[in-house]
């Protein structure tokens, strides 16, 4: 009873805020899954290749940082959009 | 009880103008261009036939490790024609990210979308206009229509690799480097609110406890210095394979 009555006293805008708020948490928090895997195998496995030939490890971490930044751009536009719905 | 108050997002990004049009983001990115343009003039002022020492040293390395580091990897040693411009690239956006952590300033000029954005759009004016120069309108066949794919496969692959090439690339620059600046910033606000407001809060036993967000305070700072070059490294970079891209396309 006592959470209905909550309810009742939310108006319209606090609802919408609050979902907001909390669609920008999943937003945010689904968008970083994908990247942070690929992150961690992408950087793991250029350890690996850095570990295996140290001499092309120049080369390795270029490509490294290129695959970072690609990878890393979709947990970003997920930042952007909990920016844009969340604050 | 806490009495968190999460400033709204313009308080922490949008400061008052000094004059019309003219506020602490703007001064920064002044500010940096014209830093970097100092150094690079003192430095190519300086007697090139002795040995360099002072600014003009410092400016070598830096000259060094754009050529070494960034154009001869992705665009080979004919990409050398490239230093002044990419040299310029990241020393602009470095000098414009490194303000996020300098006590006082404390505001990354790149957070703003507006100069990423310019900055994308400069390079991606720049890599088709390269990609047209050097291959004429046979530019548009290589990136739209790339070679070794079966011909009905390009119903597919075409507006793939139009989107990719002509729309995506220069939005995902922008965003890259905004996005990692902004949320730098956001990350050392929050810190620092939740220090400030542990430590001079109500309650005395929560006194102590304001050293951890502090500490973490200090280690974001800490990886602040390092993002802020890894962002200017990674759109310069960008930059280079794009341009290089353009100029010798693949067979």
């Amino acid at each position: 009873m006592e959470a209905f009555s909550i309810l009742a006293q939310l108006t319209d805008e606090g609802a919408k805020a609050a979902e907001a708020a909390g669609s920008a948490g999943f937003a945010y928090g689904l968008a970083a899954i994908g990247p942070g895997i690929g992150i961690g195998y992408l950087v793991g496995k250029s350890v690996e290749a850095m570990a295996r030939q140290p001499e092309a490890a120049g080369m390795v971490r270029t490509t490294m940082f290129l695959g970072i930044a690609f990878t890393e751009a979709l947990a970003l536009i997920g930042f952007v959009v909990f920016i844009l719905i969340g604050l | 009880m806490l009495a968190l108050e999460f400033p709204p997002i313009n308080e922490i990004l949008r400061w008052q103008d000094v004059f019309p049009s003219f506020n602490k983001v703007a001064a920064i990115s002044v500010l940096a261009a014209l830093i970097a343009s100092v150094i690079f003039i003192i430095a190519g002022n300086a007697d090139g036939s002795k040995a360099p020492r002072g600014i003009r040293n410092f400016a070598e390395a830096i000259v060094e490790f754009v050529e070494n580091q960034i154009i001869l990897p992705t665009m080979g040693s004919s990409g050398r024609g490239w230093t002044p411009f990419l040299l310029s690239l990241f020393s602009f956006i470095y000098l414009c990210n490194v303000p996020g952590i300098i006590p006082i300033i404390q505001m990354p000029a790149t957070a703003r979308m507006a100069l990423p954005l310019f900055l994308s759009l400069l390079v991606w004016v720049v890599f088709i206009g390269v990609g047209f120069k050097h291959q004429g309108l046979g530019y548009l066949k290589n990136s739209l229509f790339p070679p070794g794919v079966p011909a009905p496969l390009y119903i597919l692959v075409t507006p793939i690799e139009f989107i990719s090439t002509f729309l995506v690339r220069p939005f995902s620059l922008t965003v890259r480097l905004f996005a990692n600046m902004l949320a730098g910033h956001i990350l050392l606000v929050t810190f620092a609110l939740l220090t400030k407001e542990l430590v001079q809060g109500d309650s005395v036993a929560l006194i102590p406890v304001g050293i951890l967000p502090f500490f973490m305070l200090v280690f974001l700072t800490a990886f602040e210095v390092l993002v802020a070059f890894l962002q200017a490294y990674i759109f310069t970079i960008l930059a280079a394979v794009y341009i290089g891209g353009a100029a010798h396309p693949e067979h």
